[in-house]
């Protein structure tokens, strides 16, 4: 169990370095860096099944007991999270490989991108705040060097306000540590669990509110997801598309963890998480309504979805909280499919501004189906994801009465529809404005995918996935239900970190 | 002495804000330093103040705390580090603009102009659309060529 643990984090830092050692050769830093996610996303599965079976499972760091060392944790929401993840990682790798163009080439990609997969799988496993804060930070410094890699002057642009806004939310982290040790004494998570009721109100408000500000900036939701649109569009497709997948929904897992576990049932901000829950899936699809670039509509409907997955929080609910859990699963699988999607628009069409782009259902129909699939799924047409995730979601909400949120819901689902048809209509079905060159018209030729394979594959398995997470809802409804009884009842969790 | 370290957090946290609200690049990172100092003087002031926390130096409750002071030093080692790629970034901004100003997002003004009447723009004197379409089309143009 402990190697199951450990072993996550780990094989991604050894690889990271051994990719550094092997720089000489990108076919043996690529063998490296595809190893090493392979086997953490057979780790992840294995603790998956384990933690279903046997309950919640912990792993003292350097044999230092809880709650004075760096303890390890599992319970079903991490090891769900940590498979979703790991596949995503994996897939994202495959499509970056195929990808032409000079970033990927670049001496350090297959590193950093192995550092921030330890640093994702940290996040999800650490027991304590400031390992929390230490996991956050290590995948963060490394997509920093992601989204600026190529150095061209709009990366460099859109990187310096990413970074500025993190290292901002940063400082914030290190103040709740600071208060939250001031006030309780530890920063273990299961230690918090006990203390922070017997605070006095307006100190656990305070934390509360600092908890959710600090982590609201890293999930990008209402009134701190400005940066988000403005940052991730530059990055090169597959950075893009594995930062919308994993690195918000790392933000909504701790939301998730720190609201659920710490804080005592009659003090949770339930209403004031459906409030924000409508006015973000709100304001991030208005934001994609009036954009006019691919990824700029998909990086503001990032935000639009992480509204749903907070709305599930909100409810504070046994069903609302699986579907919050199902949902996330949905969504990172969804989002990063489309994003894959819109890589192979940018690389056949050369541009990702609707103006320039036309005709494409004629010219590269597999793209036509692959941004297809993924996009039905994200507006939740059954039988895809979405539509049990949403359906989950919309149900629960439903049960609490929370009629608000649910019609937030329901109508920005249909703006979602709008501003992913206004994709459809100008990438696929509009004429091609001019004809295309005759080198152009060869190179299509030569790619009767659209694109190279090894990045219509991983885009084809991921639409695939989402058409499977829809058939196959039943067992991982199930599987979410369980992972929402293990949050409103953490006493296996606590018991296994130990005292 | 709390009283001090609050007083002196919260003049580093408000110094630290105002410089980050600035447009020059330069000061929003030292604003930046400024702000990581004040969170980890909380940090440090957050334990039981005392003697050096080394085994047998004195009984153990007139001993500080070691915990905060491990955890500030953590978060400073992290706050230097992205500090420095910070420098570097804003480094590479100055060799390719020659300019400290932190620039507003293209694609944001593009939007923001689809409302407004041709007539206002051409008062204002700033580029026409075609201009700043044309410069986003080109770096993607460029991307391309490099493959």
């Amino acid at each position: 169990v402990t190697a199951l643990l450990t072993l996550p984090i780990m094989v991604p830092l050894l690889g990271a370095g051994l990719s550094i050692l092997l720089g000489g050769s990108r076919r043996v830093q690529r063998a490296v860096a595809l190893t090493s996610l392979t086997a953490v996303a057979g780790l992840a599965v294995a603790l998956l099944v384990t933690v279903d079976r046997d309950g919640p499972v912990a792993t003292q760091g350097g044999g230092w007991p809880a709650p004075l060392g760096v303890t390890l944790v599992a319970d079903r929401l991490s090891a769900i999270m940590l498979v979703v993840a790991a596949a995503m990682l994996l897939a994202v790798l495959v499509y970056a490989i195929g990808q032409p163009g000079a970033e990927r080439n670049h001496v350090g990609f297959q590193s950093v991108y192995l550092v921030m997969a330890a640093g994702v799988a940290a996040a999800f496993l650490v027991a304590d705040l400031f390992s929390l804060f230490v996991a956050i930070e290590m995948m963060l410094t490394a997509s920093y060097v992601l989204i600026t890699l190529g150095g061209r002057l709009d990366q460099v642009r859109a990187g310096m306000t990413y970074v500025v806004v993190s290292l901002l939310a940063s400082m914030l982290f290190v103040t709740l540590l600071a208060v939250t040790y001031a006030a309780t004494g530890t920063v273990n998570l299961a230690d918090l669990a006990g203390r922070i009721a017997d605070l006095p109100d307006g100190l656990r408000s305070a934390l509360a509110v600092l908890m959710l500000t600090v982590f609201g900036i890293k999930a990008a939701i209402v009134p701190f997801f400005f940066w988000l649109p403005d940052s991730y569009p530059t990055a090169p497709s597959p950075v893009t598309a594995i930062f919308a997948g994993l690195l918000t929904k790392v933000g909504v897992y701790a939301m998730i963890r720190t609201q659920t576990l710490l804080f005592p049932e009659s003090t949770r901000p339930g209403t004031l998480l459906l409030v924000v829950a409508g006015l973000t899936m709100v304001v991030g699809v208005l934001g994609a309504i009036a954009q006019g670039d691919v990824k700029r509509i998909l990086s503001f409907q990032i935000v639009s979805h992480i509204g749903y997955m907070v709305m599930g929080l909100g409810l504070f609910t046994l069903a609302g909280l699986a579907a919050a859990v199902l949902y996330t699963v949905h969504h990172i699988v969804a989002k990063t499919a489309l994003f894959l999607a819109g890589g192979l628009i940018e690389h056949h069409g050369g541009s990702s501004r609707l103006a320039r782009l036309g005709g494409m259902a004629r010219s590269a129909p597999v793209i036509a189906a692959l941004f297809l699939v993924p996009a039905l799924s994200l507006i939740g047409v059954p039988p895809l994801s979405g539509f049990v995730a949403k359906f989950a979601l919309v149900d629960a909400a439903v049960a609490r009465s929370a009629w608000g949120v649910t019609a937030a819901a329901l109508v920005v689902s249909l703006l979602t529809t709008y501003s992913l048809m206004k994709i459809w209509v100008a990438v696929f079905w509009s004429p091609a404005d001019e004809p295309r060159s005759d080198v152009a018209a060869a190179a299509a030729r030569a790619e009767p995918l659209g694109g190279p394979a090894l990045m219509v594959v991983p885009t084809a398995v991921l639409a695939a996935a989402t058409l499977a997470i829809g058939l196959a809802s039943g067992p991982l409804y199930d599987l979410s239900l369980r992972a929402a009884a293990d949050l409103l009842d953490p006493a296996a969790y606590l018991e296994a970190v130990g005292p | 002495m709390t009283v001090l370290l609050a007083a002196t957090a919260a003049v580093l946290f408000g110094i630290g804000t105002y410089l980050v609200l600035q447009r020059k690049l330069s000061r929003i990172i030292i604003g930046l330093g400024l702000i990581g100092h004040g969170a980890n003087v909380v940090m440090v002031s957050s334990g039981r103040r005392g003697r050096a926390p080394i085994v047998g130096n004195g009984p153990d409750a007139e001993l500080a705390d070691p915990l905060p002071q491990a955890l500030a030093l953590t978060a400073i080692v992290i706050g230097f580090g992205v500090t420095a790629l910070l420098l570097a970034l804003a480094y590479r901004s100055w060799l390719l603009t020659r300019d400290d100003e932190v620039q507003d997002d293209v694609e944001d003004r593009l939007v923001a102009r689809q409302g407004a009447p041709d007539a206002e723009l051409a008062d204002a004197g700033e580029p026409a659309d075609d201009a700043i379409v044309g410069d986003a089309g080109e770096a993607g143009d460029a991307e391309r060529e490099a493959s």
